[in-house]
């Protein structure tokens, strides 16, 4: 035996191998002194000469950080100075100096897994102790305060109910990401505050987000910071748009995202929330809200969320490919967007009338007389599509078709052309004008297998180095 | 579950509270700069400020931002501040 030592086993009544070491444990208990902590109740072990704990709070299988039951700990004076996990009975007999400990069990059986590892629990214990990950501040509710009423008060809301963002729903949804809790993203317009993960994460709660969406989220709110989309403007504006949320790429599936029947409608989880987290960030710590620095005359309802996933087909190239992106890669688009303008038609069955209905519809996207001031979203049905991939038309001939189609005649734009005062100086009526400037115009598939309409998504008055461009970020774990 | 502590969502910040200058006696002798944001027209609407302003026995300095969509660069903040007792600064359409 070694002199001085003490000894600490954590046990589970639940656990075979727990069981199966009973007599080992009787035997060290004889020998030394030993402290066994249960997770699961107070009636195991049965030992005489041991303190047995209760443990089934689990605070001190927590202090002692055990993955596994059993964990044998040695202690001289109160220095660790070794540890072994489930039964390996030459590790034990080393550990303690007894060499006859477990003469009549089986030289190794594994453990079980620590309840303070239970996926169910694991959030509960470190937000109950700390960890140190969580740095935002605290909140303690009276007792008769209702969580999310509370959230309302504080203006936390966008005006629907809030998750109640406590610490244990904090750490699972941090369980999405290996990224540092103490990450920051950026600096959140209007307030230019610094936005860390845990912020995100905090937000991403109280947007309903699960943790397999927070990395999503992260992608979102890294694109609205990123210069060129021009996110401080976009909220301050009087025009109706705020940021849309496009996910393309294998992640969009895994996390059941929906492109499908009523892609860029209500029902899916994934598309909602990631959607209002970011609505959410920005609100809660950029500062920015309507009727502060947002200045919405009318908004639209896309600013409560306004998010999708791409209906990737391989006869076109993905979103993320059209961005540079591969198609392996997830990636998250985000465009400064108004609400959505139906275009139907479901007479086409070559690409050339097609096109024709579709530069029509963008052709009134702000204005009929507006040219190369908003940028547009083209959402193409699976019907619609067809007609394009029946023919062997890429995205890319569609999209250029389009722009030769949405070559206008300045005599059309000039303000007093069609009796409305509305439109360009009269001393640009010589001119030809494209309606959308030349990256301005943006083609991703989604929608359900039925039906002859595709989606106008118009943009942002303010394109390009004036305002906002379309940014796109990779999904990153 | 618990929800009788919540982690604050927001900013954490105070914001510093600052008392606005008092307004001046009279505009005599003074530098009032005008910032156009880039607005359409918002140089018609100033030109008249300014027109008013000089007429009051103040000198104007005008000064422009890139595009509306933006905060004022840094840059130009200074040089409003360096240069001007008083700020216009015409916000709307």
């Amino acid at each position: 035996m070694s002199e001085g030592n003490r000894y600490v086993v954590v046990t589970k009544k639940d656990c075979p191998t727990c069981q199966l070491i009973e007599p080992a444990l009787e035997e060290l208990a004889k020998q030394s002194t030993l402290k066994v902590f249960n997770q699961d109740g107070p009636d195991f072990p049965v030992l005489t000469g041991a303190e047995v704990v209760d443990d089934h709070e689990l605070d001190g299988s927590w202090a002692l950080n055990v993955e596994i039951v059993p964990t044998l700990v040695c202690y001289q004076g109160d220095q660790e100075v070794g540890r072994t996990e489930g039964w390996e009975r030459a590790a034990w007999r080393q550990l303690t100096g007894f060499d006859s400990l477990g003469e009549a069990l089986p030289e190794f059986r594994p453990g079980c897994g620590s309840l303070t590892r239970d996926p169910s629990i694991a959030p509960r214990l470190e937000a109950r102790h700390g960890s140190g990950r969580l740095k935002a501040r605290r909140l303690t509710l009276a007792s008769l305060e209702d969580a999310i009423e509370v959230c309302y008060e504080r203006g936390f809301s966008d005006g629907l109910p809030v998750v109640p963002p406590t610490p244990e729903r904090v750490i699972t949804m941090l369980s999405g990401t290996q990224r540092d809790p103490g990450e920051i993203l950026g600096d959140v317009p209007p307030d230019l505050v610094p936005v860390s993960i845990e912020k995100v994460a905090i937000n991403a709660v109280m947007a309903g987000c699960r943790p397999e969406y927070l990395p999503v989220v992260i992608a979102a709110v890294e694109a609205a910071l990123d210069e060129p989309f021009c996110m401080h403007g976009l909220l301050a504006t009087t025009y109706f748009s705020g940021p849309m949320v496009v996910v393309s790429g294998p992640l969009a599936r895994r996390i059941g995202m929906n492109a499908g029947v009523n892609a860029l409608g209500q029902g899916n989880r994934a598309n909602a929330t990631i959607g209002r987290a970011l609505q959410l960030v920005i609100r809660n710590v950029g500062g920015g809200r309507p009727g502060g620095v947002d200045r919405a005359t009318l908004g639209n309802p896309g600013k409560y969320t306004f998010c999708f996933a791409e209906d990737e087909d391989l006869a076109w190239t993905s979103l993320s490919e059209d961005r540079g992106f591969a198609r392996e890669q997830t990636t998250v688009t985000l465009f400064a967007a108004d609400g959505v303008q139906g275009i139907v038609d479901q007479k086409a069955r070559e690409p050339e009338p097609l096109c024709r209905s579709f530069a029509a519809g963008l052709r009134v996207v702000s204005h009929p007389k507006m040219v190369q001031a908003p940028d547009a979203f083209l959402v193409v049905s699976p019907e619609h599509a067809r007609v394009f991939h029946d023919a062997g038309w890429s995205k890319q001939q569609v999209t250029e078709r389009l722009h030769e189609l949405l070559l206008i005649d300045g005599s059309e734009l000039v303000q007093g052309a069609g009796g409305m005062a509305e439109g360009l100086p009269a001393k640009l009526g010589g001119r030809r004008f494209r309606k959308f400037r030349k990256n301005g115009l943006t083609l991703v598939r989604a929608g359900g297998g039925a039906g002859m309409f595709s989606a106008i998504i118009g943009g942002w008055g303010a394109s390009g180095e004036i305002g906002s461009s379309p940014v796109t970020k990779e999904v990153r774990s | 579950m618990s929800e009788s502590v919540l982690l604050d969502p927001g900013s954490e910040r105070d914001p510093a509270e600052r008392e606005p200058h008092g307004l001046p006696v009279d505009l005599a002798g003074k530098t009032v700069g005008l910032l156009d944001i880039s607005k359409p027209r918002g140089d018609v609407f100033l030109d008249e400020i300014a027109r008013l302003l000089e007429a009051e026995g103040a000198a104007v300095a005008r000064f422009k931002k890139p595009t509306f969509t933006r905060p004022a660069p840094t840059g130009l903040r200074q040089e409003i501040a360096e240069q001007c007792d008083l700020v216009l600064e015409g916000l709307a359409d």
